[in-house]
């Protein structure tokens, strides 16, 4: 009987259980347009892979409980100093000091702005979001970066108020997470599983 | 703010001469299910040998080193793909490395090639360059393509590479095209041109007579940009020979080819355009300290620096090649170039990026007609005719071969050899193409001089190739 394959850490090290892969039949590729002579194989597979967060992993649990982590460079003796990073850095990249961990939420939900956006109908394998996707780059006031993310309801426009919006039921873990909502969307606009 | 010092804006300098002598291509197409990848790379090698009128054991002699380019190891199924190439190039046991900066990897081969040069280690290399995306299902080949974005910062959204390329193209069409229906116009020419050049091309397979109306109901991908705005996806190899002069002067001593100075550098910036923080513009030989204090004026929403409307990388790799060659401007310095139109909006980016326009003036490159063979508009040579080979968008984007592949094109120009090697109807028949009632001469008359540009995605990786007829050198010391 087959099992989803999970992974803990254990005694420092990863502990797989379950299956992680299925095994399918390779196929032969032929010429329809000449004689069917042998061309190929097909190579079916199917892999989980593992990815660490490492110093990134409070970022990625934060946003399950509701609150947008930022990073900061403290370091008294870098140009950088008092930098606000969003995407959240472990390190400045100036002087390679760890950052500071900071609660952003609240800059977020009064000064996120859409930089620019996207609306794009396609997806590659794999893509867990529904289409058209609705990608945003948001700017906060007083963060040096610019963030990648899906704007959740609404359409977007350069210069548009946006919100943080949570995926609270369910959550992935990933940054589909954190998505964003139009500034004065109400609650009930948003799909079931999803807060501010 | 990103501050650079004055070390790391040294001229590089290569520590003796090193020149390009040969190159060579196999077809590109879609998809090349008859011949393995490594079928492609002998292909190439032999032609590089043939344009030399040697034999590909002849020049396989002379050989010390090899780079080879190939982005996406898991396209082909194949980890250590270098040692499979160069096993069966028959070049073992010579030293062999693989070199991966994602759209940039080919420049980024050359500047390996060109520095083992340089440095006196090999007295000639093999740049050779190749990609395949035929073996994958489209949807499968998007999701790989999106490997290239930060794997938990990006890629879980769609997994949708153009995508994330298409926000930045959002920018600029919204801050310096400001969102003109002329600006889209203008957009769609390039495509025209770049489609219509690879129709001269017998190694191109893209090669088509379009009108701007088409590419302006051409399915759209992602506002603005509709399917002919995109690069092709494209199979095939492409390589280069690098010497230091004594083996130049020896190997091209019964061909056509007049060896050619070569000169690499690179730029890069973050993976992640998120990432990237606000500088000031840093300049080129030609522009004046305070050319863009008024671009956020003229350009409302351009007051950030790279923003998401420009390429730092390739403003780097220019800074460092125009002071390396000399070229204190490049549209009166170069005769030919060949840019990385992986999209037509980004080759209007990248014209800036260089310096062919100041920032927020790109599009006059086109609408001036300086970029075209014949200027549109005076009837007369274009000022800097760029794409003659139909670029990525008609020629072909064959991942780690397409850096080589316009260096060939452009050093085809420089050897005079251009019309001869694309009418070739022998080629033409081989490649199962059929060669345009129209075909045109393209070669770029009296070119002394050329440039290429090799990038990688959102700019994460950049490179500027610069060709010189030795003859012409723009500095002495260079």
């Amino acid at each position: 009987m087959s099992s989803y394959g999970q992974v803990q850490v254990k005694n420092g090290r990863y502990k797989f259980r379950g299956d992680f892969h299925r095994l399918e039949q390779n196929m032969p590729i032929r010429d329809a347009d000449d004689n069917w002579k042998l061309v190929g194989v097909t190579k079916p597979r199917d892999m989980t892979y593992v990815h660490t967060y490492g110093g990134e992993a409070i970022f990625f649990e934060s946003l399950s409980q509701g609150k947008l982590l930022a990073t900061k460079c403290e370091n008294p003796a870098c140009e950088s100093n008092g930098s606000i990073f969003q995407p959240f850095r472990i390190h400045c990249p100036d002087c390679l000091s760890k950052n500071t961990v900071i609660d952003m939420t609240d800059v977020a939900k009064k000064t996120a702005t859409i930089h620019t956006y996207m609306v794009c109908e396609r997806s590659g394998a794999f893509n867990m979001l529904d289409k058209p996707i609705r990608f945003i780059n948001i700017e906060f006031q007083g963060v040096s970066t610019i963030l990648f993310s899906y704007l959740l309801v609404g359409e977007p426009q350069i210069g548009m108020r946006v919100v943080p919006v949570f995926k609270h039921y369910n959550p992935t873990y990933t940054i589909l997470d954190l998505s964003w909502a139009p500034a004065g969307t109400q609650l009930e606009a948003l799909p079931e599983g999803f807060g501010f | 703010m990103i501050k650079f010092s004055e070390r790391q804006l040294k001229t590089p300098k290569f520590m003796r001469p090193v020149y390009l002598v040969t190159a060579g291509q196999s077809k590109y197409a879609r998809a090349i299910p008859e011949k393995r990848t490594e079928e492609l790379c002998v292909d190439a090698l032999t032609m590089a040998a043939e344009m030399l009128n040697l034999t590909p054991t002849e020049l396989k002699r002379y050989i010390h080193t090899c780079y080879y380019g190939h982005f996406a190891d898991h396209f082909g199924d194949q980890l250590l793909g270098e040692a499979v190439i160069h096993d069966r190039l028959g070049l073992d046991p010579l030293g062999n490395i693989g070199v991966k900066s994602g759209g940039a990897t080919g420049g980024s081969t050359l500047w390996e090639a060109a520095k083992a040069v340089a440095s006196g280690y090999s007295d000639c290399v093999l740049a050779m360059g190749w990609e395949r995306m035929d073996e994958v299902p489209t949807d499968e080949g998007n999701f790989l393509i999106a490997s290239a974005a930060d794997r938990d910062w990006e890629s879980p959204m769609g997994q949708i590479y153009t995508g994330y390329y298409a926000v930045m193209a959002q920018k600029y069409w919204q801050v310096f095209g400001k969102a003109e229906a002329s600006f889209r116009r203008t957009l769609a020419e390039i495509s025209v041109k770049h489609h219509d050049y690879a129709r001269f091309n017998p190694f191109a397979h893209g090669g088509m007579k379009i009108t701007t109306d088409d590419v302006l109901v051409s399915p759209m991908v992602a506002d603005p940009l509709r399917a002919l705005d995109c690069c092709l996806m494209s199979v095939g190899a492409a390589c280069a020979i690098l010497c230091d002069e004594p083996t130049a002067m020896e190997l091209t001593r019964n061909s056509k080819n007049k060896p050619l100075r070569i000169w690499v550098t690179a730029g890069s910036h973050t993976l992640r355009p998120a990432d990237r923080r606000d500088m000031e513009i840093p300049l080129l030989p030609h522009e004046a300290a305070d050319q863009y204090k008024d671009l956020a004026k003229e350009f409302p929403g351009g007051d950030r620096y790279p923003g998401f409307t420009g390429f730092l990388a390739a403003r780097m790799a220019a800074y460092y090649a125009y002071h390396m060659a000399g070229i204190t401007d490049p549209m009166e310095d170069l005769d030919v170039i060949e840019l990385h139109d992986a999209f037509t909006i980004s080759d209007v980016q990248t014209y800036e990026d260089i310096g062919l326009r100041p920032y927020g003036q790109g599009r006059d490159f086109v609408e001036s007609g300086d970029c075209y063979h014949k200027n549109p508009l005076t009837g007369r040579p274009g000022r800097l005719p760029s794409n003659l080979s139909g670029g990525l968008i008609g020629c072909m984007h064959a991942v780690g071969a397409s850096g080589i592949m316009q260096v060939f094109e452009i050093a085809t120009h420089l050897w005079g050899r251009w019309a001869e090697i694309h009418s070739d109807e022998k080629r033409w028949k081989e490649f199962g193409r059929e060669k345009p009632e129209d075909w045109t001469d393209l070669q770029v008359k009296g070119a002394k001089r050329a440039l290429s540009i090799s990038h990688a995605g959102v700019g994460s990786h950049v490179t500027a190739t610069i060709l010189m007829d030795p003859d012409h050198l723009l500095k002495k010391d260079a």
